[in-house]
């Protein structure tokens, strides 16, 4: 089958598959049938989750640079959005409405505060990666760990969005939407999630990816071979939190309640479980990790009351394992199943390029054992 | 390709085929078997204390309704859920408790954020909630199937107001709150208007987060400015440490505080220097009243240990929402929520419930004077008026002032083009 | 001026315990590049080993007394050493040879076990460390004016510079020590001269985990409430010291926990005047963080070291 039709054809199952999940989830259900609302929803915070994880992986599995403050940029995301709807949207919402019908303007408007939600969050992430990211490693995990508390301090700081109270909706003194509306379904969260996959994908399978991995693989050498190191790593900090900042939105909009109680550290830590447990450096492995990390608390919610409570350190215990028998991930940096998702090549397959801009460094997928040899300290 | 896609349309299949559930069935429990009720709370995050507490005093009363014969025959069932502290999970267990558990009425949260959180989700699907100490005002203006058993930040802000003004004759007060506590942040605002319309100054105001270890810098600002009293709603564990470090920094003023300090640690935390303090709470262990000292004897043997107000809360809750039932004579939602609401004079272990058109409990607080490690009676401070049928005056000032009046959101609002 | 003396006599009290816990990150990456996230949690692994052998040994019922302080101290400092030489060999020595990302996650799982293992097995209630200063009770010596100082602030004072010394000490004029350095300076031809790296890595661990106990004790003496998350934060400040002082240098990591303690003090005691309100004293170790790293990356007293290849 031509790549081209292969995709179309793709592109048309995933749209049936939303619609149709969105449908079963929804009041009415599906003919008559749904799933129960409690499945409906774990379902969309996976969703959630696998825009969190593939794009942290970004950063930290691609192009090797640990942030643990992912949940900072998904807070970011999150108000920004949410602040956008409850107080500058409804006149807009309103007019489109009248434009184009109720549907069409309310997309319009939820896809317009998701975008300044992903703005929002990526500036963030290029005031605090410009200066950490001009360093070693090991600081960008502090700045982004203190990052995530200075914006969740900020948030209480700030009573038109709540405070600690939380934010519902408008806040008295000033004018807006009493509540937030649950513009976030299937099809938008769903839809979102395949296409942060997607874009991940490309982004990683071209130039720009290969001087990443380039920077992941050895730094020194990358800068050597004359890639902009700094620009490179800032560059993927961006990206990364901008999705995190779409995630965020989609969050806000989804559960009509933001409160800093859900962005702590500890969430932050949720998303590197996900992609440590499905492999850095692989984007199907963080899709699994996340869907693992989000089904499984509430799978385990049957055992008894002790065991449950225990959970937390069953997770740490297999982080630990897991980075001694295997520290690239479980599934390391391999893929399944993905190519299709690609962009048209041009050039036959097996054929190398020759002198094309970006550095070749480190074929992808990158055998694990580079990155055992990276003891320049020693 | 053919694989994954496969692969993802034989899941999709294979969800709907067999997850799936008729749409529109009802969800009244049934009318024979154990009677469901939900209790969802924090029960292994940092706030778990409080939920196990509020626990325990649901599960004993839970006990002593069945041991009676249940609630028209029927008993009573309480399944619990962990939502560690997170709005987030909160909101997720709620779904749970109310789809897959087919509860028929939920007790819970503790803190006013997870249930604020959770409280859309008990409305959308009209399962009548109701919140042992949940206080922000916010809680129940969620819609009409959101109640609540306490007392509400309005009220206990400005009890401790009126008591520093009238009975210690307060002139001067500094405020130490939680910055991070949507509770703390509350009474705070409502003692400081209140203190002021009483003709009392704030000479300084000061803020810390739950979690820190060291509050000499405040205590010491607080210091410069010379206050009468120092108003410190928190919680026990910060608050022990405030009252051991003013000790230390020779600051002579009693602080003022709320029921979040009520819980046995306080007294290993704050020990002596406790002494001379003075908190608004909703009952006192030491009330003479017997079914007081029954509950608190009770709950003893069952624990070991002396319940505090969240205990007694949790209790209450539970009870109320079984006088509800048998008042109904039914475990349908719409019937129950009129019960609920109907609620008048009803003798709880924390004072005498009246629910009023907000579906906020009207009831008194109690002041109590720290001395010796104990909680000792001192006064007791009703709602202006007295509790009657309409709603208390407390309640309409304040929420006009905070501006949260807006009539309770209709539950329509909320509708989604999702669900 | 009583009440500015007040809040500087409060910000290095607090600052003390940020040095002694800063100096166990500064020794450990001095040594491994390693930024060890789970040195905050044996700081409260050291409270509370220090409550439990109160408890267990009925020190507590004891009432104050500096004697049964000292035994809670070196209990606990010893109890911390071991677990922070069994933290090295079981979790780091296997992935010493990985990259430092797996090293640093390592780290984070590490530190998140020891939290939730106390979380799950003890609750994450707060507890009541015993008052063995007579704190409660006891009222503050006055200095001038309004300024005093209480016993358990003199204690944590002396205590922290004994430490201090000592440590010092132990690095210039020990033999221990010259290997320290040694190996610090370089793992490999540390070990071509015949230093048993291993076992000074070990020693590096023990000490700085004996330190960082010593800290969760004595602030537990002035600040009585322990929880299995309370090692989280102050961890990160403390960290945030060492990078601030120079990290891999000793005297710096006292300086910079000075400073941070000080400069969060002064932050809560006077930022109101400025419109800072006092919660943003968490932010404030970050804010100096994000700076140190722009301004002078290298710390107050570190030298740049050029990354070798």
């Amino acid at each position: 089958m031509p790549t081209f039709i292969k995709r179309i054809l793709g592109l048309v199952v995933v749209v049936v598959l939303l619609v149709g999940m969105n449908a079963a989830m929804g009041r009415e259900g599906l003919f008559g049938f749904g799933l129960p609302y409690y499945y409906g929803e774990i379902i969309n915070l996976t969703g959630i989750s696998i825009i969190l994880a593939v794009s942290l992986n970004l950063i930290t599995g691609f192009t090797g640079q640990f942030s643990i403050g992912h949940a900072g940029f998904m807070a970011v995301g999150a108000y920004s959005s949410v602040f956008m709807t409850v107080y500058y949207s409804e006149g807009l919402e309103k007019w489109l409405t009248g434009l184009v019908g109720a549907t069409l303007g309310q997309s319009l408007v939820f896809l317009g505060v998701i975008i300044f939600g992903a703005l929002v969050a990526a500036l963030a992430g290029l005031v605090v990666g410009i200066p950490s990211l001009r360093l070693r490693g090991d600081y960008l995990a502090i700045v982004t760990l203190g990052f995530a508390e200075i914006i969740r301090i900020i948030i209480l700081n700030i009573d038109r969005v709540g405070g600690a109270t939380g934010f519902r909706g408008r806040v008295p003194p000033w004018d807006g939407r009493p509540i937030i509306p649950q513009y976030a379904n299937f099809i938008w969260i769903g839809g979102f999630a395949v296409l942060t996959i997607v874009i991940v994908y490309n982004i990683v399978n071209s130039d720009i990816g290969r001087a990443f991995i380039s920077i992941r693989e050895d730094e020194l050498a990358a800068e050597a071979m004359g890639v902009n190191t700094t620009r490179y790593k800032v560059l993927s900090f961006v990206i990364s939190s901008s999705f995190a900042g779409i995630a965020g939105a989609l969050f806000g909009h989804f559960r009509q309640f933001l409160h800093t109680n859900d962005f702590q550290f500890i969430r932050s830590i949720e998303i590197i479980i996900m992609i440590v447990l499905g492999g850095m450096g692989s984007i199907t492995g963080a899709v699994l990790g996340a869907i693992v990390i989000t089904i499984l608390p509430e799978m385990l919610r049957k055992l008894p009351g002790d065991l449950y409570s225990y959970r937390l350190v069953i997770y740490s215990a297999l982080l630990i394992v897991i980075m001694i028998t295997r520290p690239q991930g479980v599934m390391g940096a391999k893929e399944f199943g993905l190519s299709w998702l690609k962009r048209p090549q041009r050039r036959p397959e097996g054929d190398k390029p020759a002198g094309e801009k970006g550095v070749p460094i480190a074929q992808q997928p990158a055998p694990p054992k580079e990155i055992e040899q990276g003891k320049e300290h020693a | 390709m053919k694989r994954t896609l496969f692969a993802l349309l034989l899941i999709t299949t294979l969800l709907i085929g067999f997850a799936c559930e008729r749409r529109g069935a009802g969800n009244n429990g049934g009318s024979t078997g154990p009677i469901v009720v939900g209790y969802y709370g924090d029960l292994s995050g940092r706030t778990s204390s409080f939920g196990q507490s509020t626990k325990n005093g649901a599960e004993m009363a839970a006990d002593e309704i069945n041991k009676a014969g249940g609630i028209n025959g029927r008993t009573v069932q309480i399944v619990t859920e962990d939502d560690q502290g997170e709005p987030n999970k909160a909101a997720t267990v709620v779904t749970k408790l109310i789809n897959q558990d087919k509860v028929i009425a939920l007790l819970g949260e503790v803190a006013s954020s997870n249930s604020l959180a959770a409280a859309p989700k008990a409305q959308e699907a009209k399962v009548p909630m109701i919140s042992p100490s949940s206080t922000n005002p916010q809680v129940t203006q969620v819609g009409d199937y959101i109640f609540r058993v306490c007392f509400i930040d309005p009220f206990q802000g400005e009890v401790m107001a009126k008591f520093s003004a009238n009975n210690l004759h307060a002139k001067k007060a500094a405020i130490l709150y939680d910055f991070n506590s949507d509770y703390s942040r509350g009474l705070y605002q409502f003692f400081k208007r209140s203190f002021t319309s009483l003709g009392g100054q704030i000479v300084s105001e000061q803020s810390y987060t739950q979690g820190d270890r060291d509050f000499s810098g405040q205590l010491t600002a607080i210091r410069a400015a010379n206050p009468d009293v120092i108003y410190v709603p928190g919680y026990y564990g910060e608050v022990g440490v405030i009252s051991n470090q003013k000790k230390q920094l020779g600051i002579k003023a009693p602080l003022l505080g709320g029921d979040g300090w009520d819980a046995p640690q306080l007294w290993q935390l704050g020990g002596s220097s406790l002494d001379g303090n003075y908190i608004s709470n909703h009952y006192s262990v030491d009330d003479p009243s017997p079914a007081i000292q029954k509950f608190v004897a009770d709950y003893k043997a069952r624990y070991n240990i002396l319940p505090d107000a969240l205990a007694a809360l949790g209790y209450d809750a539970m009870k109320v929402l079984a006088d509800a039932i048998k008042r109904a004579g039914t475990t349908e939602n719409v019937k129950l929520r009129d019960a609920i609401a109907q609620t008048q004079n009803f003798q709880g272990v924390t004072g005498r419930i009246s629910i009023d058109k907000d579906r906020n409990a009207v009831k008194p607080a109690v002041v109590l004077k720290l001395q010796n490690m104990k909680f000792v009676y001192e006064t007791t401070i009703s709602p202006e008026g007295t509790p009657v049928t309409s709603a208390s005056p407390n309640t309409g000032t304040s929420s006009a002032s905070t501006g949260t009046t807006a009539p309770p959101a209709p539950p329509t609002k909320a509708a989604s083009p999702a669900q | 001026m009583d009440t500015f003396v007040q809040q500087l006599i409060n910000g290095l009290n607090v600052g003390a315990i940020y040095a002694l816990i800063a100096l166990g990150y500064t020794m450990v990456y001095g040594i491994l590049r390693l930024i060890n996230f789970a040195h905050g949690d044996v700081y409260m692994v050291g409270a509370f080993t220090g409550y439990f052998i109160a408890l267990q040994l009925g020190l507590a019922a004891g009432g104050p007394s500096l004697v049964s302080l000292t035994i809670v101290l070196l209990g606990s400092m010893f109890v911390a050493a071991v677990v922070g030489m069994i933290i090295e060999r079981f979790a780091y020595r296997p992935v010493r040879k990985y990259s430092r990302m797996t090293t640093l996650i390592m780290a984070i799982g590490v530190s998140l076990l020891i939290e939730n293992l106390f979380v799950a097995r003890i609750g994450a209630a707060p507890r009541a460390f015993p008052d063995f200063l007579g704190s409660q009770s006891q009222l503050p010596y006055r200095l001038f004016g309004n300024a005093a100082i209480s016993k358990a602030q003199i204690i944590i004072f002396l205590v922290s510079i004994a430490l201090m010394v000592l440590l010092q000490w132990i690095v210039f004029k020990t033999k221990v020590g010259t290997a320290m350095r040694a190996v610090s300076f370089n793992l490999n031809s540390a070990k071509l001269m015949g230093i048993n790296t291993d076992l000074i890595i070990s020693l590096t661990f023990a000490i700085g985990s004996a330190l960082a106990a010593a800290g969760g004790v004595l602030t537990a003496q002035y600040n009585p409430n322990i929880d299995p998350l309370m090692g989280i934060l102050t961890g990160l400040k403390a960290f945030v010291a060492a990078v601030l002082g120079g990290i891999g240098n000793i005297p710096g990591a006292v300086l910079g926990g000075l400073l941070i303690g000080a400069a969060e003090t002064f932050v809560v005691g006077y930022g109101y005047h400025i419109g800072i309100a006092s919660t943003y004293r968490d932010a404030v170790a970050f804010a100096i963080l994000i700076l140190v790293l722009l301004l002078r990356p290298s710390g107050l007293l570190g030298s740049t070291v050029q990354e070798k290849v």
